[in-house]
């Protein structure tokens, strides 16, 4: 495929009125990342492909009257780019409150409790209480892995388990079911995970989860420690990136 | 094939029909479930029993468009219509009008009590106010014949453009026609076809978007049943224009008889040498594939459209890019709704400016509109852009039946808005219906009468909406279930106001930070009947009073005595 007029040489974009130079292909969040700018991301993940589904790296471009991924909007010359005005922090308040009033994310009996990245989140944006009804749909935990435990209560639907288990174990184990509110992660043809033919037992799901919905079975409360870098890294060193 | 054989296909077609009368019974899907083809048995046995066979054909057509009067019957070329005809009368039909050259003056189609109904349907109130480009031909061809669609002038627009004008020349044709997406955001059609044209040395597709989902819409429908070689047509145009050699139609699969049509409309062109390799002996190859779609309203949203036509969960992704860039398979593809495809041979045929002329300045052409709901005449209609609702609703659609006061139109289905009485003189194009707080579209539109509570209806776009959501991104996931929530309370009298001022917080949320156009647009209902019947809600919470009557609740006298 050929596009026309493809930039080749470095743009130059503005981020919170300052000027950064980026290479053509970058996105916005590789820039920000790499310039130190915070921008908060759940369902991205570096090494694996991008989705741009937890809508908290939402971002205001001068210009566009929609709010635009920073995950997955490539960078354009002379872009202006706003990464934390009130509109998006109130914004990404909301998503969380949503994400907290969905499940059970109840922190004091977690295993990933102050090893959370939805938690951390919470705090980064100040979401301190939840204005909505908890919604606490039947949710099952399945333990039949001899290994891990995946407990769909404590699952945000962020897919990095699917992406990663897909795109670099190669085994596909994970997918999801069903729609909206009712959609839910599962095993091959939905089956019991520890019956699974396809899982290699290998466990980056569990290392890449942001939540405490993939543990190991010998952790306990607050001890579950998640490494997505681990993954990030193997990716890396493989010579491919998102 | 070239212009020679089209030429004798279409001379040889019409020498049959010559002298003849044309009987046709209406085999749309509407039709067909009051009857139709019943009364087409009968009256093709009747027909042959009288030995009226050489002077009459019957045949099967697509929608005629007044599918509350079903199963239609049209004579052509005198224009008569006569409605819900049973096969005994067929057979009186066939007594009279075909043998004698008598109108049945007790079953001609009636659109208002108390007037006598015109011989010729063309003046009736339904269809004086018409105007037909999309449904030129829709009930008078019949769909399984491509020699029937040859004799109206098909294919002739595909073989003018093949044989003299560039890929540029047909896409400024469509630019200066002025078309705009008929899936109901409006893009400019020709705008489109240039950004899809401009990749040069890739594999591109032409997408088909027959995904209607909405409830109460069957403008596509129709057109696909009624029509197939329209389309077909059509997307070999596009697929010239922009220089593609494959397209796909996704159909839903809740429509069996517009696939069936369009296999056999695909089949027929393939043999005719239409579709397949050089087409009208040029070099322009060009053919079709049917994908059916799995039943997921999400699946008209174009991005979750094309993961679905790759075997992949129907799921939207973050545009851009757009499909004009990195559609199928990551090549470039234009995706365009069936109504718009519809329009093209006409377009061509005609040539841009003239077809430009019909409409306002900004959205040209025409527009079909399925109505719905607490409406006389249901049915099917194709009006001319800037006509004013009043116009569609009162005179067309013949106004509200049982003396009933009218209340409001929901255009867009779950992605629309209402609109009340004040606004009915408004005319109906894309900005002024924007600026109503709702959307063109893709065609449905549903009238609703004095016994309708908005926020019975709000509850019920945003449980459709909930339950159509993927369930990918948060806000439309999460959102559309709060949002559900809240409106079921407010419905069964638990409301407050701050749930009142949640919901308020809620919709502009969703609106601005939702994946696709599903999510974008499922507080439509909700803030649009906030906008024009805020006073509905306020009876709801604070009265505990539905004014309409349909929300069922304790009243708040007795609420207040029970707690006290």
């Amino acid at each position: 495929m050929t596009p026309l007029a493809a930039p080749t040489t470095t743009i130059l974009v503005t981020i919170d009125e300052k000027t950064y130079s980026a290479d053509p292909g970058e996105t916005i969040l590789d820039v920000c990342k790499r310039e130190g700018i915070n921008i908060p991301t759940l369902c991205f993940l570096e090494g694996v492909s991008t989705v741009g589904a937890c809508r908290l790296c939402l971002i205001e471009i001068e210009g566009t009257r929609k709010l635009l991924p920073a995950c997955a909007t490539v960078v354009a010359p002379f872009q202006k780019v706003k990464t934390n005005s009130d509109r998006l922090k109130k914004n990404r308040r909301m998503t969380l409150e949503l994400l907290f009033s969905e499940r059970n994310h109840i922190c004091s009996v977690c295993v990933a409790n102050y090893n959370c990245r939805l938690q951390d989140l919470a705090h980064e944006v100040g979401m301190d209480h939840v204005r909505f009804p908890y919604l606490f749909p039947d949710c099952n935990v399945d333990g039949t892995n001899k290994i891990y435990n995946i407990d769909h209560n404590r699952c945000i639907m962020c897919t990095k388990c699917v992406r990663t288990c897909d795109e670099v174990e190669g085994a596909h184990t994970w997918d999801v079911r069903g729609r909206g509110f009712e959609s839910r992660i599962i095993a091959d043809f939905d089956e019991a995970w520890g019956t699974s033919p396809t899982c290699t037992l290998c466990g980056k799901c569990v290392s890449v989860c942001p939540t405490g919905a993939l543990w190991h079975k010998q952790s306990v409360q607050n001890n579950m420690k998640k490494s997505p870098e681990m993954v990030s890294e193997l990716t890396a060193k493989r010579g491919r990136k998102g | 094939m070239n212009l020679a054989k089209l030429n004798d296909i279409a001379a040889a077609t019409k020498e049959k029909c010559k002298n003849k009368k044309r009987v046709c019974v209406c085999a749309g899907a509407a039709c067909i479930s009051s009857g139709a083809i019943q009364t087409l048995d009968s009256m093709k046995k009747i027909v042959k029993e009288k030995g009226l066979d050489k002077t009459v054909d019957v045949i099967p057509v697509g929608c005629i468009g007044a599918c509350h009067q079903g199963p239609l019957v049209k004579i052509l070329p005198d224009e008569t219509i006569y409605q819900k005809i049973t096969p005994a009368e067929a057979a009186l039909i066939a007594e009279k009008h075909l043998a004698k050259n008598e109108v049945v003056k007790s079953l001609l189609f009636a659109t208002g009590a108390g007037k006598e109904s015109p011989v010729n349907s063309n003046e009736t109130d339904f269809f004086k106010k018409q105007r037909k480009v999309v449904l030129e031909t829709c009930g008078n061809i019949n769909p399984e014949s491509i020699e029937d669609y040859i004799a109206v002038g098909g294919y002739q627009a595909l073989y003018n453009i093949l044989s003299t004008l560039s890929q540029e020349e047909v896409i400024a044709e469509v630019k200066a026609g002025g078309l705009r997406g008929r899936g109901g955001a409006g893009f400019p059609t020709g705008l489109k076809w240039e950004m899809v044209h401009r990749y040069i040395n890739s594999t591109k597709y032409v997408v088909c978007n027959g995904d209607e989902g909405d409830p109460g819409a069957f403008m596509d429908r129709s057109v696909l049943e009624g029509d197939p070689h329209r389309i077909l047509e059509g997307m070999a145009i596009a697929g010239y224009a922009v220089g593609a050699q494959k397209g796909y139609i996704y159909v839903r699969a809740e429509y069996p008889l517009a696939i069936k049509r369009l296999e056999t409309a695909i089949k027929q062109a393939r043999v005719q040498g239409l579709l397949g390799d050089k087409i009208f002996e040029t070099d322009f190859n060009f053919d079709i594939e049917i994908r059916i779609g799995a039943g997921a309203f999400v699946c008209g949203e174009e991005t979750a459209l094309l993961a679905s036509i790759e075997g992949k969960r129907g799921t939207p992704r973050p545009r851009p890019p757009y499909p004009a860039e990195s559609g199928l398979w990551g090549k470039p593809t234009l995706i365009n709704n069936v109504e718009t495809f519809a329009n093209i041979p006409k377009l061509i045929l005609i040539g841009g400016k003239e077809f430009a002329s019909v409409g306002t300045q900004k959205s040209a052409g025409t527009k079909v509109f399925a109505l719905a709901g607490k409406i006389m005449n249901t049915g099917l209609v194709e009006v001319p852009m800037g006509i004013t609702l009043r116009e569609i609703i009162f005179e067309i659609g013949g106004g509200i039946p049982g003396g009933k006061k009218f209340k409001a139109a929901q255009t867009g289905g779950p992605s629309g808005g209402c609109i009340p009485e004040s606004h009915l003189d408004t005319p109906v194009d894309y900005e002024s219906l924007g600026a109503l707080g709702t959307i063109m579209g893709s065609g449905g539109m549903i009238i609703m009468d004095e016994t309708s509570c908005m926020v019975d209806v709000a509850r019920y776009f945003m449980d459709f909406c909930m339950n159509e959501s993927c369930g990918k991104c948060v806000p439309c996931r999460v959102g559309t279930k709060q949002m559900f929530d809240l409106l079921n309370k407010i419905c069964t009298g638990q409301g407050s106001p701050a749930d009142l001022a949640l919901l308020e917080e809620l919709a502009p949320y969703v609106r601005e930070t939702s994946l696709c156009g599903l999510g974008m647009t499922a507080p439509n209902p909700l803030m649009s009947t906030l906008r024009y019947f805020r006073e509905e809600y306020m009876a709801h919470i604070n009265d505990h009073w539905c004014p309409a009557g349909v929300c069922k609740m304790e009243p708040a006298a007795q609420l207040a005595e029970a707690h006290s």
